[in-house]
């Protein structure tokens, strides 16, 4: 059970909790995630990054899109109503080291879990440029948080409406053309975004790490889900990952794996919109 | 042959009216009565739902098969069940009437009778040994002494006969327990009755280990389960769910920080093992662990309630031939699979499984490919599975196991369409725990070493169950448990 000590809506889908969840807090490290169920009874596990973590309240913050019929769920409750499972943290560390200049690279949702990433990087010394990405600039997220920690932040669209009209990956190329090329490059995104980011750095040789979040039960190890191919070998991403090497992911594979229940997903969630006109079975206890 | 359970009971009233006539039974009556046929549901009707499949023996079904029992001086069934169940004196019981004096009688020695009951396997165990199939040179004439155990354990289930076992005054001592499986909750009950605090960490969101997530529904009622585990609440246990021992916190935190005196991890075996072949992470290849977990646990067969989604499949092939694979078999047909099949290496005789799983699984219209194995599977432009190339093989000599090797036919290669694979060839131990545990000894499989006493290389920390022995069974499972528990008591008097 977690409670719900705070809630901000950051853009029309997109929402901030904060969780009272002291041990998560006390053991988390930036890369991790976590894994959530609203309905006790059927409802589904769903894994969501760490965002933020504050150690003395004993909470953690979570960032998430009303996409599936759990986020919209969850989107339903309230401050001081409970999250029926949370647990973690999941998944090995980001791997935290001075190496010079490194680029966080931040797509939509994926700016959230990026931001403790990229605040560790700036604390162990780095010299920080961050690349943030969205549709439009009212998908734009955490931008102040952001700024207040980067050496260099910037800000694409993909209409313009906010800071450069430009796909993530030409300030990218930009930076690795430049004659202060990032020593490391973290990407996390949509899978496609990271895809071709891994593709934007290669020619460079600038080491690209991705943050993948795949289909997964238990988060654990135990059901295999969530497996990807790195550099021909199987790796797990709740326990070797979820962070790779993003030279070595197949990414066509994921993105293929990613859509394994887009049939049954679809079904369910327009019955849910039908149902939902008439009565409110998102949340449970109305 | 599918016999109706009114037609099973009725012919068993008639023989026991039969043999009231007798003043008292010879070995040769004994012998004349039949083995008892366990009542199923119908075959066919069952494939359409989750419902259990075996019904349990009636009253009069399983007094009569109580009477087959000849009560033998040297008792080999006692020295061949793991936990050393007093079986001859509580199927006298059975046959005497007193059901209630026959669940006493196991409980003393097993804390799950209603699971193990369905889900041991008997005819490698006390079944094997029993000396009425001796005499009649056949394991299935045995007496069926695991129908037995299930028939006293829903009599007392059913009958509201359900007790909670006393626990002595409280030691102050406190006992940290990791996992929630059969191990894990022998452990717990032997260590709480001695007066023991007991927590037990459980990564899932609900307790019961593989007895929820991995055996299914139809196999053994969810219900039974979260039963069991109520009874260790109201012995006073604590269960803490959503907890991963090793992130959430770690063991030696518990230790030196949280204040337990002893550890037992009873994490299983989780990791699932695939083929390593072209193909398996396509869009329509499953572990056995993660389609079970869907259905099982997740409830992903109830489709229109449960949000956790499971795959649609047409034709399935399942990869394995253990018990696991049987529930990933009938699972698949249940949640609608037009064709199931089960690919196996050797032949039927050295298949893992048990008998009464693998002639369940025919009657339900599961196909049995022997003699064959995968060594690709190609999908679709989409990424999904569209069918497998696989060799045939024949038998050669025996290996170290004792079962022939199974020796690949060159050029035999054929394609197989099917829309779904479910990888079921076995686990290896889940690393979570090694690798957040500085000084804990593992062999060369990641099995934790620990002595003849369940002790691992730390002080107090103890493991028993899969993460010790490899992927077994249940009973074996519950059998460590016992023996850890026995030392740990040992260890915080």
């Amino acid at each position: 059970m977690a409670r719900i000590i705070h809630k901000t809506q950051l853009s029309e889908d997109v929402f901030r909790m904060r969780l009272e969840a002291p041990l998560i807090a006390k053991e988390r490290r930036a890369g991790q995630f976590i894994i959530l169920q609203v309905n006790d009874n059927f409802g589904e596990r769903i894994p969501l990054t760490i965002a933020n973590a504050d150690k003395e309240e004993g909470s953690i913050t979570i960032i998430f899109q009303r996409v599936g019929k759990t986020t919209k769920e969850l989107a339903e409750l309230e401050e001081e109503d409970e999250i029926p499972h949370l647990v973690g943290p999941l998944g090995l560390p980001t791997h935290i080291e001075k190496l010079g200049r490194v680029t966080v690279v931040g797509g939509g949702i994926g700016v959230a879990p990026s931001y403790p990433i990229a605040e560790a990087m700036k604390a162990a010394g780095n010299h920080l440029t961050v690349i943030m990405g969205a549709r439009n600039k009212d998908l734009v997220i955490m931008e102040e948080e952001m700024s207040s920690i980067a050496d260099e932040l910037i800000v694409c669209t993909d209409d313009g409406s906010a800071g450069r009209k430009a796909l993530v990956t030409e300030p990218l190329k930009e930076l690795c053309e430049s004659d202060t090329p990032p020593d490391m490059v973290i990407a996390i995104g949509p899978p496609i975004m990271m895809k071709f980011c891994a593709k934007t750095t290669e020619p460079y040789e600038v080491p690209t790490v991705v943050s993948l979040n795949t289909i997964m039960v238990d988060g654990t190890g135990m059901c295999g889900g969530c497996r990807v191919n790195v550099g021909g070998e199987v790796k797990f991403v709740c326990v070797d990952g979820p962070e790779f090497d993003g030279h070595q992911v197949d990414f066509d594979n994921m993105m293929n794996r990613l859509k394994s229940y887009q049939t049954q997903e679809k079904a369910k969630t327009c019955k849910l919109e039908k149902v939902g006109k008439t009565t409110n079975l998102a949340n449970p206890r109305e | 042959m599918h016999h109706s359970p009114e037609k099973l009971s009725q012919s068993a009233k008639s023989k026991l009216a039969e043999l009231a006539e007798k003043e008292k039974l010879t070995t040769r009556d004994r012998k004349g009565i039949e083995r008892q046929e366990m009542p199923a549901q119908d075959p066919i009707e069952r494939g359409q739902n989750m419902c259990e499949v075996a019904l349990g023996l009636s009253p009069e079904q399983a007094k009569l098969e109580a009477l087959r029992c000849i009560q033998c001086k040297n008792e080999p069934c006692v020295a061949g069940c793991p936990v050393g169940i007093d079986i001859p004196g509580f199927i006298l019981q059975i046959a005497e009437n007193d059901f209630k004096g026959a669940i006493d009688t196991i409980k003393k020695s097993s804390l799950l009778p209603a699971v193990c009951g369905r889900v041991c396997p008997q005819e490698e165990q006390c079944q094997e040994v029993c000396t009425v199939g001796r005499m009649q040179k056949d394991v299935e004439k045995s007496v069926s002494i695991g129908r037995l155990e299930r028939f006293a354990a829903d009599w007392e289930r059913e009958n509201g006969a359900l007790e909670i076992p006393e626990v002595k005054p409280e030691t102050g001592k406190k006992v940290a327990i990791i996992g929630s499986g059969p191990a894990s909750v022998t452990v717990a009950a032997d260590i709480r009755r001695e007066g023991h605090a007991v927590t037990i960490f459980e990564a899932f969101h609900r307790p019961g280990g593989v007895l929820l997530y991995g055996i299914p529904e139809f196999r053994l009622p969810k219900g039974i389960v979260d039963l069991e585990i109520d009874t260790l609440r109201k012995m006073g246990v604590e269960i803490k769910t959503d907890f991963v021992v090793g992130r959430t916190r770690k063991l030696m935190d518990l230790m030196r920080e949280d204040g337990f005196d002893a550890v037992f991890i009873g994490t299983g075996a989780g990791l699932p093992k695939f083929m390593n072949i072209d193909g398996e992470n396509l869009v329509g290849v499953f572990s056995a662990n993660e389609y079970l977990t869907r259905s099982n646990l997740m409830k992903a067969y109830e489709k229109e309630q449960a949000d956790t989604p499971i795959y649609d499949s047409r034709k399935v092939a399942i990869l394995g031939g253990g018990n696991v694979a049987m529930d990933a078999a009938r699972t698949a047909l249940r949640i609608g699979a037009e064709e199931v099949h089960v690919v196996y290496r050797r032949t039927e005789s050295e298949m893992p499984a048990r008998l009464e799983e693998v002639e369940h699984a025919k009657e339900e219209g599961i196909i049995f490919d022997f003699l064959c194995s995968p060594t690709k599977i190609h999908g679709d432009e989409f990424g999904r599975v569209k069918s497998m190339e696989l060799l045939r093989y024949e038998l050669g000599e025996p290996d170290d196991s004792g079962r022939c090797r199974p020796v690949a036919i060159e050029g035999s290669e054929y394609e197989m369409d099917v829309d779904t694979v479910i990888v079921a060839i076995g686990n290896g131990s889940n690393p979570l725990i090694r690798q957040t545990t500085d000084g804990l000894e593992v062999n060369k499989w990641g099995n934790i070493v620990v002595d003849e006493n369940s002790r691992t290389s730390i002080e107090g920390v103890y493991a028993g169950g899969d993460i010790v022995l490899g992927a077994a069974t249940v009973i074996l499972a519950m059998g460590e448990g016992r023996r850890a528990a026995a030392a740990m008591n040992e260890y915080l008097s």
